[in-house]
Parts: C-alpha cells; structure tokens; sequence
C-alpha cells in the first residue's frame, strides 16, 4: 500500500513541476514566436511556427525603427557605471563599518538599513523633484546617481555580511607587515570579497537594465532614455505592433536570459542572499 | 591612513590622540556612500515632507504653504482609496494563489527528485524580466483577438471570449495574473532555500524517534520555513502594493480607473495633473502604509522566534 501512495505522491510531485515549467516558458516562446511572423498572420496563426518561413525582418525594423542602437547603448553605459560605482562605494563603505575604528559606524549603518524599508514607488516623485532641483533633469548623471544611491544599502548590507564573518588573522599579518588600512582593503578585503561582489554585480546589473519608472519621470528626451523605455515606440494608442513589439521584446530579453543561464548558480546565490536582509 | 586604524592590535604606544584622529578620518572610506544617501535618499524624503504642505506645480517656483489641505483632500479622495484598494487586491491574491503555487512547487522540487536544479533554473526565468516586458507580453495574449480568447474559440468555448483588459469586471485580475506569473519564481526560490536550510538529521532524528510524516511536517517543517514566511510575506506584500510597470504596459490603470494603483496615480498626479502638492502627500501617506506594514511584520517573525 504504501509504495502505491508514494508513487502517486512522485506522479503528482513531477506532474506539477512539469505543468509550472511549461507555464514560465510558454510566455516567452509566444513572443519569438510572434517576431518571427508576418505582420498579416499575426492575429490568424496560432500555431508557433510562422506559416511561410521565419520573419527576421521584424527585428531589424525593430531596431531601426526603434532606434535600439541608441537605447541600447545607453542602458550598457548606465548599468556599467552604476555596477562599477555601486561596487567600489559599496565595498568601501563595508569595509569600514565592518573592520575600522570609525566614528559614528553605528550611526550610519542604521541609516542605510532604514532606508531598506522605504519603497521607491513612494519615493520617486521627490527623487524627481532633487535631481531637477540640482539642475540634473533630463541629464545621464542626474539618472545614475540616484540608481546607486538607491543600490547602495542592499549591496552594503550583503558585503558587511561578508566582512563580519572574516577572521582576523591575516588582516593581523598584514598589519605586521606595515600594511595601511586603505592597502588591506585594497590588496586583501576586495580579493576575498569576490563572490559577495559578485552577487552585487548581478543584482545590480539585472535591476539597472530592468530599470523604467525613475527613466519615465526623468528622461524627455529620447537620446537619453534606456532600453526598457524604447519598447513604447510600438505602441499606439489604437493599434499595436506586436510583431515588432515581441521583436524588440526579444532583443533585450535574449541577452539577460542567456547570461542568465549561463551563470544561473550565482544568480540564485545572489537572489537569496540579497532578499534575506534582516 | 595606516595600521593603527584598527582597533585593538598594537599596544598605547601610539598614544591615544592619533587613534582618535583616526576614528574621524576613516570616514572617508564612507564618504561617497554617505553622501549619495543623503543627497538621494534623505533629502528626497524631506523634500516630500516639505513639498506636501504647498501647491507646488513642479515647474513654477512660487508656491503657497496650503497647510493640510492636501491631506484633507487626500484622505476624502475616493479614487486614491480604490487604487489603494486596487493594490491591497494584488497583495491578497499574490499572498494567497503566488505564494500558495510556489510553496507547493518548493516542497515538489526539494523531494529528491529527478530534474531538481532543472526546475529550480527555470522558474527564476520569469523574475529575471522587466515589468514592463511581461507587460506587453501578457496584453499581447489578451487581445481581443489575441492568443487567450483564440485558444477559447479553438476548442469550442467562444461563449468565455472576452475583452480581457478593457473590461471593468476582468482588467484588474488580468493584469493580476501577468504580475503573479512573474512572482511565483521569486517566491519559490526562497521558500526552496528556506526548505534546503533544515538540517537533513533533524528528520533522521525524527522519524528514529518514530515521528510520522506529518508529525515531521508539524515539528520540522513548518517551524523552520516560518522565518522565510514572513519574509516571502513582506516582500510579497510590498511589491504587489508598489506595482507600476505591469499596470503601465497593460492597461495605463483603464479602463477607467480599474486598474489604477497607488503609484500610477502619484506618477499622475505629478505630471499630469501638475499638482507636486498632492503628488506628496500621497507619496508620505503610501509610504507610510508601507512602512508600518513592514514593521508589523517584522515583529510578528520576532515574537515567533
């Protein structure tokens, strides 16, 4: 009896991961499927496979029309800055709160960790209002600057983590050797520190290219605006192109779903760890 | 800067002045990070105070301090509650059927089976996306004459077509389900790490012990994933509230105001309307309701443990 329990308990168990992983894929093989057809079949055809042959004129409309070059170059400018920036003030930071006799460290990391709590659908109106009040509207600086302010305490947050949980026996060697506090950081703490920075990086990175509602509000004009913003061209009040929608679509998935892949086991790593603050 | 910086290695000889200059003068390994905050984070919340007593139009620079007004205002405004109301609705229908559907999925995949790391890859695809794709993917399925409705008219359920998106009665659980799709992921992959934490003794002990499957669940289990609960919970409960981009992409918060939610209306209150005045009052009143919820959380988790 009880081995016919189980194997309907291993029945139901893969029958339900099977069903929720046809269900996460299904969305995205409808929108290549979609920018692969003809303009003409879009509505009629359902079936997944173009009716004549695959359309990969939709993508170079898309990108053209859409003028991708620009928004794509702009979202790889923003989130490299943002990343490298986020990466060296973050560590920085950690490194003293964690190690370092400093004045007021308590202080400041409470601070940082308050600002956990506050969500930015509540915030960026007056994030708006500052970046304009510093004459920094519609500027890529005035953009930047508020995204790392905004990456800062998670990313604090995971390296002091990182940094309390060290021993202390080789930061001691170095200090034998004459090393100064900005050398041990430097030469020692970034090294070890790799795979929390890594973490960083992929967080940082998937939500800066993710990036829409501070853009909306920041940007006016089109030269500026990251990728997330350039999808809109496509669509109109009245009608829609989806073809070339679902082909630019693809055009900025594409790359974060292979890197993805490609490093999925630091993704998830990074994922947890980056939730799990407190 | 140099060694004696740190704290407690070498003996008083460098004399106690020197370590106090120092304690002011590492603060400049937190200067950039500190400055950015305050311009960017603690300014902002200031300027939101501040901006909500006046009738700031966001362009001209004299303004009038109008007091309460615009709480007053806020408060009464029926169309803010429903939006509120609107957000509460994702929060309930993600904590009951997003969080539900991933618990479930977590305990599937954490039962040795075959194709764990497979499973557990693919569903933090969706996650992985912006809003505002999943957005446009998902009213793409919606369309009138769109994939949804056409699949319905294949197999011969033409009677349940429907104008998914512009209609009052399906628009708020059809952009719902788009939001929930994509959070399911996240959830799972917390509440799979939640499950993966408990040590695998602890149900060898156990079931030694003569402890039954569920006595296990009971003891085991559910005491030790409740830390993840809550905060599967709080994140739950504060990403369906500040939804924006899926709201944006599908319906604009129509038709009519249906599918409004708290951030659309503050994004339109500032730069449709012109009025930053009300545009922060409700920012400081959402924020507010998002903090304390937060708060409520977090100690409910503490009294727990």
């Amino acid at each position: 009896m009880q081995s016919k329990g189980t194997f309907f308990f291993k029945g139901i168990t893969h029958l339900s991961l099977i069903v929720w992983t046809v269900i996460s894929i299904f969305p995205l093989v409808w929108m290549v499927s979609t920018s692969l057809k003809q303009r003409n079949e879009i509505f009629t055809n359902r079936s997944l496979i173009p009716n004549n042959a695959f359309n990969f004129e939709n993508y170079k409309d898309a990108w053209f029309q859409g003028n991708f070059n620009v928004y794509t170059f702009n979202s790889v400018l923003y989130s490299v800055i943002v990343v490298v920036c986020v990466v060296l003030f973050a560590s920085l930071a950690s490194y003293a709160i964690a190690r370092l006799d400093m004045a007021g460290k308590k202080v400041i990391f409470l601070g940082f960790m308050a600002t956990l709590m506050i969500p930015i659908p509540g915030a960026f109106i007056s994030i708006y209002l500052v970046v304009s009040n510093l004459g920094l509207a519609n500027t890529r600086i005035g953009y930047i600057l508020p995204l790392i302010a905004a990456a800062l305490p998670v990313s604090i947050f995971i390296l002091k983590t990182f940094f309390d949980e060290m021993s202390r026996e080789l930061e001691e060697a170095a200090i034998i050797d004459g090393a100064t506090s900005f050398q041990i950081y430097y030469r020692l703490m970034l090294p070890i520190a790799r795979p929390a920075l890594a973490t960083i990086v992929i967080l940082n990175t998937l939500s800066v290219w993710n990036e829409f509602m501070l853009a909306l509000v920041l940007f006016s004009e089109n030269r500026l605006m990251p990728i997330q913003m350039g999808l809109s061209v496509f669509v109109g009040q009245y009608t829609t192109q989806y073809e070339l929608l679902m082909a630019a679509s693809t055009i900025m998935v594409l790359p974060v779903v292979l890197v993805y892949i490609a490093m999925q086991k630091q993704f998830i790593q990074g994922i947890t760890s980056g939730a799990i603050k407190g | 800067m140099d060694a004696s910086s740190l704290p407690s290695t070498k003996g008083k000889s460098y004399g106690n002045r020197k370590k106090i200059i120092m304690r002011y003068l590492n603060l400049a390994y937190v200067l950039p990070a500190l400055l950015l905050f305050i311009l960017f984070s603690l300014l902002p919340i200031i300027r939101t105070v501040q901006y909500s007593f006046t009738n700031f139009n966001g362009v001209n620079p004299n303004y009038d301090v109008v007091g309460f007004k615009n709480y007053a205002a806020a408060l009464t405004d029926t169309r803010w509650w429903e939006a509120v109301g609107n957000g509460v609705i994702f929060a309930l229908l993600s904590l009951v059927f997003m969080n539900t559907i991933a618990l479930l999925l977590s305990v599937a995949a954490n039962s040795n089976i075959r194709g764990g790391k497979f499973y557990r890859v693919v569903f933090y695809i969706p996650p992985i996306l912006s809003g505002i794709v999943v957005g446009y993917i998902w009213k793409w399925i919606y369309e009138p004459k769109g994939l949804l409705n056409g699949v319905l008219r294949d197999i011969g359920l033409d009677h349940f077509t429907h104008v998914w998106l512009g209609s009052i009665d399906t628009a708020l659980y059809a952009v719902a389900v788009s939001s929930m799709w994509q959070g399911v992921g996240g959830s799972f992959i917390l509440f799979l790490a939640g499950l993966q934490g408990i040590p695998k003794d602890l149900y060898e002990a156990a079931s030694i012990d003569g402890a039954s499957r569920s006595q296990q669940l009971r003891y085991i289990t559910i005491p030790s994933l409740r830390k993840v609960y809550t905060l599967v919970n709080i994140l739950t409960i504060l990403g369906a509230l500040g939804i924006f981009n899926h709201v944006y992409a599908m319906t604009m918060g129509g038709p009519g105001y249906a599918t409004e939610v708290p951030a659309l209306r503050i994004y339109r209150e500032a730069f449709t309307n012109s009025d930053f005045g009300m545009a922060n009052a409700f920012s400081l009143i959402f924020g507010i309701m998002l903090f304390i919820l937060s708060l409520i959380q977090l100690k409910l988790s503490q009294k727990k443990d």
